[in-house]
């Protein structure tokens, strides 16, 4: 039964405890987020003085609180009070806590009996409760970002759960450096009552969530796991990072195969059988979950490569033949023939298609069209964008600009790769298929008209063909494994 | 925990409809002869207890057997070891250059596993196994198969033919079964011999719960 996470994720008032006038204490830190961000729900501030603190007034008690004016309760006071907290709340009508306090199970005995008399009383009074010992919880959707750090982040699609919270800041700083959103994030923390399963099992069944992307580090019942996991899996693409390794305890140690079974090697094996995208790195984590946030699932393994000239689809067409679940799409001799008729006869007349600086002006996006509609082509790999920009660049900031004529060609160039851009978007929404642009302009020169306008098209743009080709093969082996199992 | 004897082990196996190599007990040198003949030589003689789970390292196993007197003198031999309540097992000698090994577990937090393996003299070196959640569906199957590093070994090999990827999934389905059986606590098919692209056990060795 999933468990109802809504009240966390889009309350309609929240309350934060422990606020003072101390802008290094979390009170201040949470409260000043939650009202900087664009939270249009009422906010709540209870500390130990009646104070003014950002403008807010700030009670002593919960007792100020309206009923029912708020559902979420984010905890920054200590231990001792908030098993007094949440019986209050509860009578005020909240339903979630996210517990940010800490002093629980990650502090020894004392506090691993404190976190269960917590858990009881969430229980009995029916309430969720996230962490304790988290960083909080953000969902751009409804402007809450109810943490005790940075970064907020932008609206998108990917739903964020993490075992550590700096993992959930790493992916939020991601997110904002691609402009690639987030629709919901939460540090689990000690995850004493709801646990990354929950989460994901939630962001399943979450409107605004397409991805689910997660940090994880033990698991309690990895059997249990397991067969949740699979059923997730079946609706949406679970991108997983694994950190640490779990005790797994004794195996049997007569058997030859429990001599060659390791947590790592069971857990991969797991990993795949649920259809769980496994990264080794929080990096790519982001980047795969990105791809599944913003492009098409592709139906097949064969791609086609089109580039403006030389050795980037040579490298790339090595990449897909080395990659596990990809193909390097042999050219139809269809698509060839109307490609003859778009270019110069110095094309390559091969995948990759080579243009070999043949394009004209609406060549390109002709033949993306083209291409991308042909039924024994999947997706598509573009590289070589940007260079007209790059030039612009480059006569923009020279001694000669705008004379010379200079104005106008910086002008031509910019539109240019504008309409690359666009046609590269539109070409993957129409035809349904994955389009990736791909280019180290990405990150050597992120003012690129071309990066900017795929920015804006709230796609990524990969800084390099490896990283689209990596991205684009764990799709392909996500909707594979889809296929096989639904 | 303990580990059954090898014969033992072949008759569950079997009765799983996973393919092993030929084979029949026998008390005495004059009954494993007779075995000997109706399996045909070269074979495999081993000593067959409860009581010796790695054979081969104590010299139990003699293999390529071609002849009738070979084949006594290794019976006595065997024998001579008084090893209680043992006898011995005559198997067919399969041919094939290629090796894998498979088995099952129970993982204490993932409960039962299948694990498929590169198997032979090089195994420990190449270490390339991989494992699945016991039940494993032939998606399942063929994945771990396919994610196998050193796969392209199982293909076309000088004049032997490549695995039967059909023939590998249903003995990985049939492995995953015989978890359900929750008195089993581990398997080892070490190694399956590829035949004709089937791999078939040439040993096997069943662990029960507190033994039959």
């Amino acid at each position: 039964m999933t468990k109802e996470l809504k009240p966390l994720f889009e309350p309609k008032g929240v309350i934060v405890t422990g606020v003072s006038s101390h802008p290094g204490k979390f009170g201040f830190v949470a409260l000043h987020n939650i009202l900087s961000c664009g939270y249009k729900g009422e906010v709540f501030a209870i500390g130990r003085e009646e104070s003014i603190v950002l403008e807010q007034r700030v009670f002593t008690s919960l007792d100020s609180v309206p009923k029912d004016a708020a559902d979420l309760i984010v905890l920054c006071t200590p231990v001792e009070v908030n098993e007094e907290m949440v019986r209050r709340a509860s009578e005020k009508g909240v339903k979630a806590v996210f517990c940010a306090a800490g002093g629980y199970s990650e502090t020894g005995e004392k506090g691993l009996q404190a976190e269960k008399r917590l858990v009881s009383l969430t229980e009995e009074l029916d309430l969720v409760l996230a962490g304790p010992n988290g960083q909080g919880v953000v969902s751009p959707h409804v402007g809450l970002c109810a943490q005790i750090v940075a970064p907020y982040a932008p609206k998108g699609r990917i739903g964020v759960v993490s075992q550590s919270g700096n993992f959930v800041s790493s992916f939020l700083n991601y997110a904002n450096q691609t402009g690639i959103g987030i629709s919901r994030s939460v540090s689990a923390g000690n995850a004493a009552a709801t646990e990354i399963i929950d989460f994901l099992e939630w962001f399943a069944i979450d409107p605004k969530t397409d991805v689910a992307l997660c940090y994880l580090e033990g698991l309690d019942d990895g059997r249990d796991f397991f067969e949740r996991v699979k059923e997730i899996t079946r609706e949406m693409p679970v991108v997983l990072v694994k950190g640490g390794t779990t005790i797994g305890g004794q195996r049997a140690a007569a058997s030859h195969t429990g001599s060659l079974a390791s947590d790592s090697k069971i857990f991969e094996g797991m990993a795949r059988q649920a259809g769980i995208t496994r990264i080794q790195n929080i990096e790519s984590a982001f980047e795969v979950a990105a791809t599944f946030a913003t492009q098409p699932l592709p139906s097949g393994p064969r791609v086609l490569v089109l580039t403006t000239a030389g050795g980037w689809g040579v490298v790339t067409a090595d990449a897909i033949s080395q990659s596990s679940d990809l193909v390097l799409a042999p050219l139809p001799s269809d698509l060839k023939q109307s490609i003859d008729e778009l270019v110069p006869p110095r094309w390559s007349k091969n995948n990759p298609i080579d243009l070999a600086g043949g394009e004209t002006r609406d060549t390109i996006p002709e033949l993306l069209s083209v291409a991308s509609s042909h039924p024994e082509i999947d997706s598509i790999i573009q590289l070589g964008l940007g260079i007209q920009g790059n030039t612009a660049n480059l006569i923009r900031s020279g001694n000669f600009y705008p004379d010379h004529g200079l104005e106008r060609i910086v002008d031509f160039h910019e539109r240019q790769e504008k309409r690359y851009a666009e046609a590269s978007v539109e070409v993957s929404l129409t035809s349904g298929k994955p389009v990736l642009v791909a280019s180290e302009l990405a990150i050597a020169q992120p003012n690129n008209p071309m990066v900017l306008n795929i920015r804006e098209s709230k796609r990524l743009c990969y800084p390099s063909a490896d990283r689209a080709v990596s991205s684009l093969n764990h799709m392909v082996r996500y909707s594979n494994w889809r296929n096989g199992n639904n | 925990m303990t580990t059954v004897s090898e014969s033992e082990s072949r008759l569950i196996i079997e009765e799983a409809g996973i393919p092993v190599s030929k084979w029949k007990v026998a008390d005495t040198p004059d009954e494993a002869l007779n075995a000997a003949r109706e399996i045909g030589f070269p074979n495999v003689l081993k000593l067959n207890a409860s009581s010796i789970a790695h054979k081969t390292e104590q010299g139990f196993v003699k293999i390529n057997l071609k002849t009738e007197s070979d084949f006594l003198t290794a019976s006595k031999e065997l024998l001579e070891n008084n090893i209680p309540e043992s006898n011995l097992l005559i198997t067919e000698m399969l041919s094939g250059s290629r090796e894998i090994i498979a088995g099952m577990i129970r993982d204490p937090q993932f409960g039962p596993c299948v694990m498929l393996g590169f198997g032979g003299i090089l195994a420990e070196a190449v270490a390339d196994v991989e494992f699945r959640l016991a039940p494993v569906n032939s998606y399942d199957a063929r994945d771990l198969i396919s994610s196998l590093r050193t796969r392209n070994l199982l293909e076309d090999f000088r004049g032997e033919e490549a695995l039967n990827i059909e023939a590998t999934i249903d003995l990985l389905i049939k492995l995953g079964e015989l978890a359900d059986n929750k008195q089993i606590v581990s398997i080892d098919l070490n190694p399956l011999i590829i035949v004709e692209g089937i791999p078939v056990a040439a040993d096997a060795l069943v662990e029960l719960k507190g033994g039959i």
